[in-house]
């Protein structure tokens, strides 16, 4: 039954998007061949009429709900009274913010340096390997794992027993095996975050590896055969023939994680919950906006300060995607 | 001084044996084409100079060293890809000055060379740019301009003009040759393109399939080819082939059929052919005459009329591949006239079953 229900949702959604398109169009010919004397194809407004559907879609899921944080950031905890910038005077001086906008900035810095840098040696080397294309499965893997996955795997990496128990965890069995002592690795301030960025850098080394692998089949062999003969050596070929080849996709790669690891958010969640110092802003707005009765202000203000780091980002990617595109 | 010898050269890709145990001198100072049809291995040589692909067995060497196993900077050879194969990223000087900057030259020695480069090539006010703002021609130059600079015993040209329209790869190939005559260096030169191979090189080498086909100076490959292959393939029009057979064998001459018109006189001596031998029989078109003589003479029907200005080329029916004669360029001759060729016994090439010539 539930089978036939979507069979039926799917033909009535398909049709009705048919019939605006379909509908549309006649209306828009009709009245504009009776009001105008120019040619219909020249009508301005028939792009809107093929746009309109986007963009409401954008102005109910995307420009509705910021005007509506922003308002929320200016409100109390219910929404209900204006408050000002309490709640961003409250923000700058709370020290789990401080500390949030701190490991943001930690994770911003290693984690898609690291990813761009391995995914960059891993396709160089996994080339020149009979094992590499094994190698490369291995390493790709982790993208298809979740982050929550993810997280509950590295759990057990990291799973700390007390001295003289059996360890589970394989990173504190490898220790107490060289006769070391076994440490709660999450709970140790400051390097936990460390040890939390791992796992995402595990998952997405894998996305960043596989787009150089393909960017450097793109790089003619004639080109490095002309550097080899001028004299360069194979280092000297990667850092000044093949970087500058692969610049652009350097550049998304390190954008896209960018901005992935500002909204890092479930594995924090799953693996501290904030604890221990390695609360991240993400983390946080859920805390504050969700939990404990929720607090709509504090939440808002919070998400706020997340879409600021990222709109500097965009507006760089988006200029320079105009620039690839005029070139 | 920079003599390549190249001894029992040979490599396999898997199975496929490609370059089948090659021997070749070339000159100090030489310019030499190495010159096939695509696949006959003719590139594979040339890289397994440059030190870009491994030998499998055989030498080679330069200047009495052998370089088998040396990377291809310590052979002190330049050369020029048919993609240009420039850095996009670096400007025009850059482009120049990479190989330079790796030997560690002085400011001052990569100045001078880059800017004596540009100033053979032309290209001074083009250093600035990258590659992506010049055209074909001019990174073609460039090309060639980061070869010179280092100053390489050894130039490797690997279809250098392929990438380029007609009139400029015609001026690029008189450059060449006066590049040749300017540096006094060993230059190898790959080419599918015969025409190419004729008018620049002191040598060339025709290879199939492999194999050295024949090599020799332009003018003993044309009038000379030791097979069927290197007839065919010097010249243009290519040579015409008549597939025939003897009709009578005497000791100062063999008697051949004439596409079944007539008999045939050549001289030929110390040959192993008998009676009855099947032959092919070859002659370029420039030796093919229009005229009243009946004597070693064919005749047969235009049905293509190719009018260069400078020369008439007449394609004449007959079995098989059409037979081409060059005649003047003011010729009144139309498409279904019937003409009367003379075959001039003195530039006929014959060639046995197993296409060598006799």
């Amino acid at each position: 039954m539930t089978f036939f229900n979507f069979i039926v949702y799917v033909v009535i959604g398909v049709s009705a998007v048919l019939s605006y398109f379909v509908l549309a169009n006649w209306a828009h010919d009709y009245l504009v061949g009776k009001f105008s004397k120019k040619n219909l194809q020249d009508s301005i407004f028939r792009p809107w009429i093929f746009m309109a559907p986007a963009l409401i879609i954008l102005l109910v899921y995307l420009i509705y709900p910021v005007s509506e944080t922003i308002r929320l950031s200016f409100f109390d905890n219910y929404g209900r009274e204006f408050t000002g910038v309490s709640n961003y005077v409250w923000a700058l001086n709370d020290s789990d913010f401080r500390q949030s906008i701190l490991n943001n900035f930690l994770w911003l810095i290693v984690v898609p340096t690291t990813c761009t840098f391995l995914g960059l040696t891993i396709a160089t080397l996994a080339d020149r390997v009979w094992w590499g294309v094994f190698a490369k499965t291995l390493i790709f893997m982790p993208m298809a794992i979740s982050f929550v996955g993810a997280s509950v795997i590295w759990k057990f990496v990291y799973e700390y027993r007390g001295a003289g128990n059996d360890q589970i965890g394989i990173l504190n069995a490898i220790i107490v095996y060289f006769g070391g002592h076994p440490h709660a690795w999450i709970a140790i301030p400051f390097w936990n975050n460390f040890f939390l960025m791992v796992i995402m850098i595990w998952i997405q080394t894998g996305l960043a590896m596989v787009i150089f692998s393909a960017a450097l089949r793109a790089i003619p062999e004639e080109t490095l055969e002309a550097a080899r003969i001028d004299g360069a050596s194979e280092v000297r070929i990667f850092f000044y023939i093949i970087i500058p080849f692969l610049s652009e996709t350097i550049v998304v790669i390190w954008t896209t994680i960018t901005i992935l690891v500002l909204k890092v958010f479930d594995i924090v969640l799953a693996m501290t919950n904030g604890q221990w110092g390695t609360e991240v802003l993400a983390n946080l707005m859920f805390d504050w906006m969700f939990r404990g009765g929720g607090d709509s202000g504090r939440g808002s203000t919070i998400a706020l300060f997340i879409m600021l780091g990222v709109i500097p980002i965009m507006i760089w990617n988006l200029r320079r995607f105009k620039m690839e595109q005029e070139r | 001084m920079s003599e390549i010898v190249i001894k029992n050269l040979n490599k396999y890709y898997g199975k496929n044996h490609v370059i089948q145990d090659v021997s070749l001198n070339i000159d100090s100072q030489s310019f030499t084409v190495l010159v096939g049809p695509s696949g006959c291995g003719k590139s594979t040589i040339l890289r397994m100079i440059a030190g870009l692909e491994s030998i499998n067995s055989g030498t080679i060497s330069i200047d009495g060293n052998i370089v088998n196993d040396l990377s291809p900077k310590d052979r002190n050879i330049a050369m020029v890809f048919q993609s240009y194969a420039l850095y996009p990223h670096m400007t025009v000087y850059n482009n120049m000055a990479f190989g330079l900057k790796l030997e560690k030259l002085t400011k001052d020695e990569i100045d001078s060379r880059v800017y004596d480069a540009a100033k053979i090539l032309q290209i001074e006010e083009l250093l600035q740019r990258k590659p992506k703002q010049l055209s074909g021609g001019q990174r073609q130059r460039v090309a060639i301009g980061r070869a010179i600079t280092r100053k390489p015993k050894v130039f490797l040209f690997d279809e250098p003009l392929s990438n380029l329209d007609a009139a400029l790869r015609v001026q690029m190939r008189v450059e060449l040759a006066k590049l040749h005559d300017q540096l006094d260096a060993t230059m190898i030169y790959v080419t599918h393109d015969q025409t190419e191979a004729m008018t620049m090189a002191d040598k060339i080498v025709v290879l199939d399939q492999g194999k050295i086909s024949q090599s020799g100076s332009p003018m003993d490959l044309y009038h000379n080819p030791k097979n069927l292959f290197v007839g065919g393939f010097i010249g243009s029009p290519k040579m015409n082939f008549i597939k025939t057979r003897i009709l009578k064998k005497s000791s100062q001459s063999i008697s051949i059929d004439l596409l079944g018109q007539k008999s045939f006189l050549l001289k030929k001596t110390g040959t192993n052919l008998k009676t009855g031998d099947e032959i092919t029989l070859g002659i370029r078109p420039e030796h093919l005459k229009i005229s009243k003589d009946l004597k070693n003479a064919w005749k047969g029907k235009v049905f293509v009329v190719e009018k260069l200005g400078s020369g008439t080329f007449l394609y004449l029916d007959k079995e098989g591949e059409p037979l081409v004669v060059e005649t003047d360029g003011d010729s009144k001759i139309k498409v279904g006239d019937t003409i009367n060729v003379a075959f001039n016994p003195d530039k006929c090439h014959v060639f046995n079953a197993n296409k060598e010539v006799i």
